[in-house]
């Protein structure tokens, strides 16, 4: 079988984000960029699934140069490809992105195409989903189980105050939610061995952008909040100020 | 100008999220001078109608078939575009609640939108919608435009008014929308909810615990404050990681971004990823013994004190108030 993983290269979630001169853009100096975290899940899940039918896993990335750390990190937890799909980051929109990756997956048709849910950068949560309907396929997002049998996929998938489980059939396109799986991490070895393994570079057409961002803001900072007491007796007060004051209880 | 409105049923139910996004649309549609359309899907649905023409629909489609009594990830993006292009929607609005999610961008590539996805507010500027929407977890917001003709946006749950117009006149429509097996090539079959858990994407009150509750069996005085409160549970990061509660409770970047009406952090330190994913609630308490934690620095009301104490007192003081 064949496995696709989409993986992007994201700000460390521990980064503060700021603003650039531009007001459109974030400043990228001193930012810390990491493998986004639920494409790490989907990462591990192609790797057991290979590990239990066999075959290829391949991970792609749209991007520029800096992308190739984290197509790195992939080749170091196991993939047997990387491919990088040369593109600027500028001006894109989950749309642009999805019609990019969705031209290269066709080329190669996997019979498993994994996302992670959504990229902790844009936070859309679209791209994988896009990509499904341009290529025709189904799909099923934010997985926590996925097993395959006799080309069924039985999965599930988090949903308000529970899950589901959704039936399909491959070729299929997944999103990983965390608790899919424990992804592992880079041995020594992998990392040694990811070092010699070549990137595969491709310049696709680009597609424009359909949303555009006019400008980035800070959301509204909160200030002035009251210490209402140091103990258990404070409660009293707290009380009273929720219910007369801010109204909510 | 039409502004269809996916208004999400569950068992033959509708949630709160359903009567914001038919609002929304009608305030949109009322400031660009348009038509709200509300759009049913599932089985035996069209009761439902004359509720969503309540909070603002202009007129109710109503797809029903005894195969949507569950949601289908194929077969539900088809009919909201099929909808939308027979009607000739120029907007299509969706709510961001885990259906709306898997079924908004297969139906912007449907109807070649552009999509903008968890919206926070919009405003019209020269006559064209202009959406906010967080990014990076809500570290920063961002102000897009779409520019395609038909425009996908879907909506945060919490965060836009459900008010009710004052509509006598319900204008439910049937519409045939012809399916094959094919469009079901994936399909729900099972659903595994526990009965009257609320969501914390989904609650108006969050009460989450943090690792200053000191074990996992403590959080049952959390879940009683949540219980008498009407709210549900929520958790930091470090105590999915440690295993005590589960990932669906998560709030923060890597879980979930929520806007309650009040949130209450006990025991939880803040880190940047937690902030990011509960700040834009209305009203927040922290109670932490750490007087120094940033968790105080976006709270409106705070103690500081040790959680175990502090708990049961306030479960007290508020089953008091709420005479229960």
């Amino acid at each position: 079988m064949k496995f696709a993983v989409c993986v992007s290269h994201v700000p460390d979630t521990a980064a503060k984000i700021n603003i650039s001169a531009d007001g459109k853009t974030i400043d990228k100096s001193g930012i810390a960029y990491v493998m986004n975290p639920y494409d790490e899940f989907a990462v591990e899940e192609c790797l057991r699934l290979k590990e239990k039918f066999g075959g290829e896993v391949v991970a792609i990335s749209l991007g520029d140069d800096t992308y190739k750390e984290t197509l790195r990190k992939a080749l170091a937890m196991g993939v047997d490809r990387a491919v990088l799909l040369k593109d600027d980051p500028a001006n894109w929109d989950s749309y642009s992105v999805a019609r990019a990756l969705a031209d290269y997956l066709k080329e190669i048709s996997p019979d498993v195409i994994f996302f992670g849910k959504q990229s902790v950068d844009y936070d859309s949560s679209g791209v994988g989903l896009m990509v499904a309907e341009m290529l025709g396929l189904p799909s099923v997002s934010v997985v926590t189980k996925l097993e395959i049998k006799d080309g069924t996929v039985l999965v599930e998938r988090e949903i308000e105050g529970g899950k589901e489980k959704v039936e399909t059939k491959l070729p299929a396109v997944f999103t990983a939610q965390k608790g899919l799986n424990e992804p592992r991490y880079p041995t020594l070895k992998g990392i040694m061995a990811a070092k010699s393994k070549p990137i595969e570079e491709k310049t696709l057409q680009k597609y424009p952008a359909k949303v555009e961002i006019l400008k980035m803001h800070r959301p509204q900072a909160k200030s002035g909040g009251k210490i209402v007491g140091t103990d258990a007796s404070a409660v009293v007060e707290l009380v009273n100020l929720l219910h007369n004051e801010a109204k909510v209880i | 100008m039409k502004i269809l409105a996916f208004a999400e049923q569950n068992e033959g139910k509708l949630k709160k999220p359903a009567f914001e996004v038919v609002c929304t649309a009608r305030n949109l549609a009322d400031k660009l001078k348009g038509e709200a359309v509300a759009l049913l899907i599932g089985n035996n649905v069209q009761q439902l109608g004359n509720e969503l023409a309540k909070y603002g629909a202009h007129k109710v489609v109503v797809v029903q078939n005894p195969k949507l009594e569950k949601y289908s990830p194929t077969a539900y993006p088809k009919i909201v575009a099929e909808v939308a292009k027979s009607i000739g929607a120029s907007v299509v609005l969706v709510s961001a609640t885990s259906h709306g999610k898997d079924c908004a961008p297969r139906v912007a590539v449907k109807l070649n939108a552009g999509f903008g996805s968890d919206c926070i507010s919009f405003s019209i500027e020269d006559g064209t919608i202009v959406a906010t929407r967080p990014v990076y977890a809500g570290k920063v917001l961002t102000n897009i435009k779409i520019n395609s003709d038909v425009k996908v946006f879907t909506i945060r749950p919490n965060v836009f008014p459900a008010n009710i117009y004052d509509s006598n006149s319900s204008n439910v429509e049937i519409f045939e929308i012809p399916l094959t097996d094919s469009d079901f090539s994936a399909r729900v079959t099972e659903v595994m909810q526990i009965a009257g858990k609320l969501d914390v994407s989904e609650a108006d009150i969050v009460v989450t615990g943090g690792r200053g509750m000191k074990g996992p069996e403590n959080f049952k005085m959390l879940e009683e404050l949540a219980e008498t409160l009407g709210g549900a549970v929520g958790a930091s990061r470090a105590v999915v990681d440690a295993g005590w509660r589960p990932h669906s409770e998560q709030v923060g970047q890597t879980g979930k971004t929520i806007s309650p009406s009040l949130y209450i952090a006990v025991g939880v330190s803040g880190a940047i990823q937690h902030l990011a994913g509960m700040s834009s609630s209305k009203y927040i308490v922290a109670i932490n013994k750490d007087k120094d934690a940033p968790i105080f620095q976006v709270a409106d009301y705070g103690i500081v004190g040790d959680a175990l104490e502090i708990i049961p007192a306030l479960t007290k003081e508020v089953k008091k108030l709420l005479g229960k």
